[in-house]
C-alpha cells in the first residue's frame, strides 16, 4: 500500500513537472505512465485490500478455531460473527457438565412373612401324615396308644412350628398362655381399684392411690416380662426336645428295619439250598445286612442318648420355672410337662420294640451257628471216611465203587445209631433241660416284669401328677373369681354404710341449728341495722373526699397544662424563626447562618431532650456559613451536567489527553434526552452517566432534591470528581431541611397535644 | 468548587502550550540561523519538541488526581 501511494506520488510529482517541462514526448509519456499507473494502481489498491480483508477473517476464524476465548470475546463483541462461526467451524463446545452422583436407592429387603405363612399349612399336613405312620406300625398298648397319638400331633404342630422361622411358637402352648394372661391381668386392675375405693372412705390414711396403681403396674409388668422369657424359654427347650426325640425314634425304626431284614436274609440263607456260586453271594449280602443292621444299631444307641439328655435339660428348664412361682404361667408349664412325658413314653416303647427285634435277631443267628456246626461236622466226618469225594456227592454214583458205597452205607448206620443213642440220652437230659430253662425263663420274666411294672408305675405316677396339678390350677381359678367378688360385695357395703352415717349427721346438726333462741336472733337484727347506717354515712364521708381530691388535682394540672401550652407555643415560635432563616437564600448564595435561631430554640426548650437531640444534629457548616436554596441548587446543576457529561469517558484507567479528546467527541455526538422519569428500581444499564444525569434532572425538576442527589452519587470516575461539590452541598441542605422539618413537626404536635378541648 | 477545577486546568494548559511553543519556535529559529545554514527543520523540530513538552505537560496535570502517592497504601482485594 505504501508503494502504491509512493507510486501515486510520484505519478502527481511527474505530472506536475511535465506540466512545466513542454516537449510532446514526455507528456506523452507522462500521460502513458499516468494512465498505466492510475489503472493498474487502482486494481493494485483493490486487490491489496481484498487480500488484506480476506487474510484478516481467515485468520480471525483460524485463530477461533484454536481458542474458545477468543471466539467467545470475537461473538460478543461483533454482531453475526457468531453465525459466521457457526457456517465455518461448526458450533462451540459447550462448557463441560458436572453430573451429580445419583443418588443409590437403598435395596428393599423382601420381608419373609408371606413364605412362611403359605408354607405353614402344607408342612403341618405333611408332618402329621407322618407322625402317623408310626402309629401303625407300633405294637398296640391302649394307654399308650392315646399318649402316643396325642404326642405326636402335639410333636407334629410344634415341629411345624419349628420347621420356619423361630419366633412363630408353637400354636397349642401359645393359644394356652395367650388366654390366661390377660384375664389375669383384667382381674388384678380390677381389685385395684377396688383397692383406692376402700381407701379413699376410712379416715385411715393409706398410700395414695396413684402409688398402689403405679405399683401394680410395675409388678404387672415384671411379671408379663418373666412370663413372656419364660414361654420363650420352654418353647425352644420344648422344640429342641422335640427334634432330638424324633431323631431317636427315627434312628430306632431304622434299626429295627435293619434288624428285622438281617433276620429274614439270615433265615433266607439257612434253609435255601442254593449252588455253591449263588450261596457266597448271598453270604456277602448277608455279611452287608449285618453290617448294616450293627451300624443302625450303633447309630440308634447313640440318638437315644441324645434325647435322653435333651429331656433332662427340658425337665430342668421346667423345674426353674416351677421355681419361679407365675400364677399366669402355669398352663404353660403344665402343658410343657405333658408332652415331656409323651416324649418319654414315645422314646421308652420304641427302645422296648428295637430290644425285642434284636433278641429275636440272637435267636435266629444261634440257630444259624448250630445249622452251620452241625453242616461242618457232618462234612468232616464225611470226607474222613471218602476223602476223594467232593461236598456235592449226588451225582457222582458212578464212580463210587462198592467198597466205598459199603463203607458209606456202614457209617451212615453208625451215624445213626450214634443218633439214636443221643437222642435217648437227650431225651432223658431234656426235662432237666426244660426245668432249668424254665427257672431260668421265669427269672428273666420276672425281671422283665419288674422293669416293666416300674417304668408302667412311673408313668402313671406322672400321669396323675399332672392332673392333679392341673386340678390344683382350675380350683385356684375359681378361688380367685369368688374373691373378686367377695370384695366387691364388700366395698359396696362400705359405701351404702358411709352414706347412712353421713344422713343421720346431717339429721342431728340441722335440730341443733334450728333449737337457738329467738331473742338472740332479734338483738343480733339491730346490731346489724346500726352497723349498716355506720356504713353509709362512711361511704359518703369518701365520697365526699374523694371529689374535693378530684378537683383540686384538676386545678393543678391544668396549671401545668397551662404551663406545657406555653412552652409548646414558644418552641414553635423558635421553630417558625427558624424555618424563616432559612428561606432567606439568594440565588446563588447561601443563607444566613442558622446559628442564632438555633440558639433560640435551645433556650426555649430547656427541658425537652428530644428537641435538644435534634438542635444538636444540624450540621456544624450549615450553623456557621448556612445553607444554599434548592433554587440554586438547581441552577447549579445545569452547569455541572454539561460539564459531567463532556468527561464522561475519564476515569482511573483512561485519563490521557486523547482520552480528553474523544470524551468531549462523545460528549458532542451522544444525544440523550433532557429529562427522563427515574425507574423505581436502577439496573445495571441504567448506571450510565448521561442517563444518570438526565434522570437527576427530571428529579429536580419534579422538586424531589433528595433522589437527584442519590442518582448523581452514582456516578463514576472524573464525572463523580466534578460533581463532588454540588454533592456535598446537596446533602448538607437535605440535612438542615430534614432536622427542620422534624423540629416543626415535633413543635406542632407538641403544641396539638397541649391544647384543651373546649 | 470541583466544577471550576477543570476548566482550570485546561487553561493552564492552553497557556502552558503557548509558551512553549513559542520557546521551541524561538530556540529552533535561532539554532536554524546560527548552526543550521537556515534550514527548516530545526524549527519543525523545536516546535515539535515545545508540543511535545506542553502536551505532557497537560497530561500530567490531567492526571494528578488519579496518581497514588508513595505515602498511600494501596491495598489489593484478593479474587
Amino acid at each position: 500500500m505504501l508503494r502504491v501511494c509512493l507510486k501515486g506520488a510520484n505519478s502527481a510529482a511527474r505530472k506536475c513537472l511535465c506540466g512545466n517541462g513542454v516537449p510532446l514526448h514526455p507528456l506523452q509519456q507522462c500521460r502513458s505512465y499516468t494512465s498505466g499507473g492510475s489503472g493498474s494502481s487502482a486494481g493494485k489498491i483493490v486487490a491489496a485490500s481484498v487480500l488484506t480483508v480476506g487474510g484478516g477473517v481467515g485468520g480471525t476464524i483460524l485463530y477461533a478455531n484454536w481458542d474458545p476465548k477468543f471466539r467467545a470475546n470475537v461473538e460478543k463483541s461483533i454482531p453475526y460473527s457468531d453465525q459466521v462461526f457457526g457456517l465455518a467451524l461448526g458450533p462451540a463446545a459447550p462448557p463441560p457438565v458436572i453430573n451429580k452422583p445419583r443418588k443409590v436407592e437403598p435395596v428393599q429387603i423382601s420381608s419373609m412373612s408371606e413364605m412362611w405363612k403359605d408354607s405353614k399349612q402344607p408342612k403341618a399336613k405333611e408332618v402329621e401324615k407322618k407322625a402317623e405312620q408310626p402309629d401303625a406300625e407300633g405294637p398296640p398298648a391302649p394307654a399308650p396308644q392315646e399318649t402316643l397319638e396325642e404326642a405326636s400331633a402335639q410333636v407334629a404342630q410344634i415341629l411345624s412350628a419349628i420347621g420356619e422361622v423361630p419366633s412363630v411358637p408353637a400354636p397349642g402352648t401359645h393359644e394356652a398362655e395367650a388366654v390366661p394372661p390377660p384375664a389375669a391381668l383384667k382381674g388384678v386392675p380390677a381389685a385395684a381399684a377396688k383397692c383406692t375405693e376402700c381407701e379413699h372412705e376410712p379416715a385411715v390414711k393409706e398410700r395414695p392411690e396413684g402409688e398402689v396403681a403405679a405399683r401394680l403396674a410395675e409388678q404387672d409388668k415384671a411379671e408379663q416380662d418373666l412370663l413372656t422369657s419364660l414361654s420363650s424359654n420352654l418353647e425352644d427347650a420344648l422344640g429342641s426336645t422335640a427334634k432330638v426325640t424324633l431323631q431317636a425314634i427315627g434312628a430306632q425304626e431304622a434299626a429295627l428295619q435293619a434288624i428285622a431284614q438281617h433276620t429274614r436274609q439270615l433265615r433266607e440263607a439257612m434253609e435255601a439250598e442254593a449252588p455253591p456260586d449263588k450261596k457266597s453271594t448271598q453270604w456277602r449280602v448277608l455279611e452287608d445286612a449285618l453290617s448294616e443292621r450293627s451300624r443302625s444299631v450303633d447309630e440308634a444307641g447313640a440318638a437315644v442318648l441324645k434325647a435322653k439328655a435333651e429331656l433332662d435339660k427340658l425337665r430342668g428348664v421346667i423345674d426353674g420355672a416351677k421355681h419361679l412361682k407365675i400364677a399366669a404361667a402355669r398352663p404353660s408349664i403344665l402343658a410343657a410337662e405333658e408332652n415331656l412325658h409323651s416324649m418319654v413314653v414315645d422314646l421308652d416303647s420304641v427302645v422296648t420294640r428295637v430290644q425285642t427285634a434284636q433278641s429275636e435277631a440272637k435267636i435266629v443267628s444261634q440257630y444259624s451257628e448250630l445249622v452251620n456246626e452241625a453242616k461242618a461236622q457232618f462234612q468232616k466226618e464225611l470226607n474222613s471216611i471218602t476223602p476223594e469225594i467232593q461236598a456235592n456227592w449226588k451225582g457222582l454214583t458212578g464212580k463210587l465203587t462198592q467198597d466205598d458205597l459199603n463203607s458209606l452205607i456202614a457209617h451212615a448206620h453208625r451215624r445213626i445209631d450214634q443218633m439214636n443213642r443221643e437222642l435217648a440220652e437227650q431225651r432223658v437230659r431234656e426235662q432237666i433241660h426244660i426245668d432249668s430253662a424254665l427257672e431260668q425263663q421265669k427269672l428273666e420274666d420276672k425281671k422283665a416284669l419288674e422293669v416293666a411294672v416300674s417304668t408302667a408305675l412311673e408313668h402313671n405316677r406322672e400321669q396323675m401328677r399332672l392332673e392333679q396339678e392341673k386340678k390344683v390350677e382350675e380350683t385356684r381359678e375359681v378361688m380367685e373369681a369368688e374373691m373378686r367378688t367377695q370384695l366387691r360385695r364388700q366395698a359396696a357395703a362400705h359405701t351404702d354404710h358411709l352414706r347412712d352415717v353421713l344422713k343421720v349427721q346431717e339429721q342431728e346438726l340441722r335440730s341443733e341449728a334450728e333449737e337457738a333462741n329467738p331473742e338472740q336472733l332479734k338483738e343480733t337484727e339491730y346490731r346489724r341495722l346500726t352497723q349498716d347506717q355506720l356504713d353509709s354515712f362512711t361511704l359518703d364521708m369518701n365520697a365526699a373526699y374523694a371529689r374535693l381530691k378530684g378537683m383540686e388535682e384538676a386545678i393543678d394540672s391544668h396549671v401545668i397544662a397551662e404551663e406545657e401550652a406555653r412552652k409548646a407555643h414558644q418552641l414553635w415560635l423558635s421553630v417558625e424563626a427558624l424555618n424563616y432563616t432559612l428561606k432567606t437564600a439568594a440565588l446563588n448564595d447561601p443563607t444566613e447562618p442558622l446559628e442564632g435561631a438555633v440558639q433560640a430554640i435551645k433556650e426555649s426548650c430547656a427541658e425537652d431532650e428530644f428537641a435538644q437531640a435534634l438542635a444538636t444534629a444540624l450540621p456544624s457548616e450549615s450553623l456557621s456559613r448556612g445553607v444554599y436554596s434548592e433554587a440554586s441548587l438547581r441552577a447549579r446543576f445545569y452547569a455541572i451536567r454539561q460539564l459531567a457529561r463532556r468527561v464522561a469517558l475519564i476515569d482511573e484507567t483512561r485519563n490521557s489527553l486523547y482520552q480528553y479528546f474523544l470524551s468531549y467527541l462523545q460528549a458532542m455526538l451522544l444525544f440523550e434526552k433532557a429529562q427522563e422519569a427515574p425507574p423505581a428500581k436502577l439496573s445495571a444499564e441504567d448506571l450510565d452517566t448521561f442517563k444518570l444525569l438526565s434522570y437527576a434532572a427530571y428529579s429536580l425538576e419534579h422538586g424531589d432534591l433528595e433522589l437527584a442527589a442519590k442518582l448523581v452519587n452514582q456516578l463514576k470516575g472524573e464525572s463523580r470528581r466534578v460533581a463532588q461539590d454540588w454533592l456535598k452541598e446537596a446533602r448538607l441542605t437535605l440535612e438542615t431541611k430534614q432536622v427542620v422539618s422534624l423540629l416543626s413537626a415535633y413543635a406542632n404536635a407538641v403544641g396539638l397535644g397541649t391544647t384543651m378541648a373546649p | 468548587m470541583s466544577e471550576k477545577e477543570l476548566g482550570k486546568k485546561l487553561d493552564r494548559c492552553l497557556a502552558d502550550s503557548a509558551v512553549k511553543l513559542g520557546a521551541g519556535l524561538g530556540l529552533g529559529i535561532v539554532f536554524s540561523v546560527v548552526f543550521f545554514k537556515r534550514h527548516t527543520w530545526p524549527v519543525a523540530f523545536g516546535l515539535g519538541m515545545g508540543l511535545g513538552m506542553a502536551y505532557t505537560n497537560c497530561q500530567n496535570d490531567l492526571r494528578a488526581p488519579y496518581l497514588i502517592q508513595r505515602n498511600i497504601k494501596v491495598i489489593a482485594k484478593r479474587q
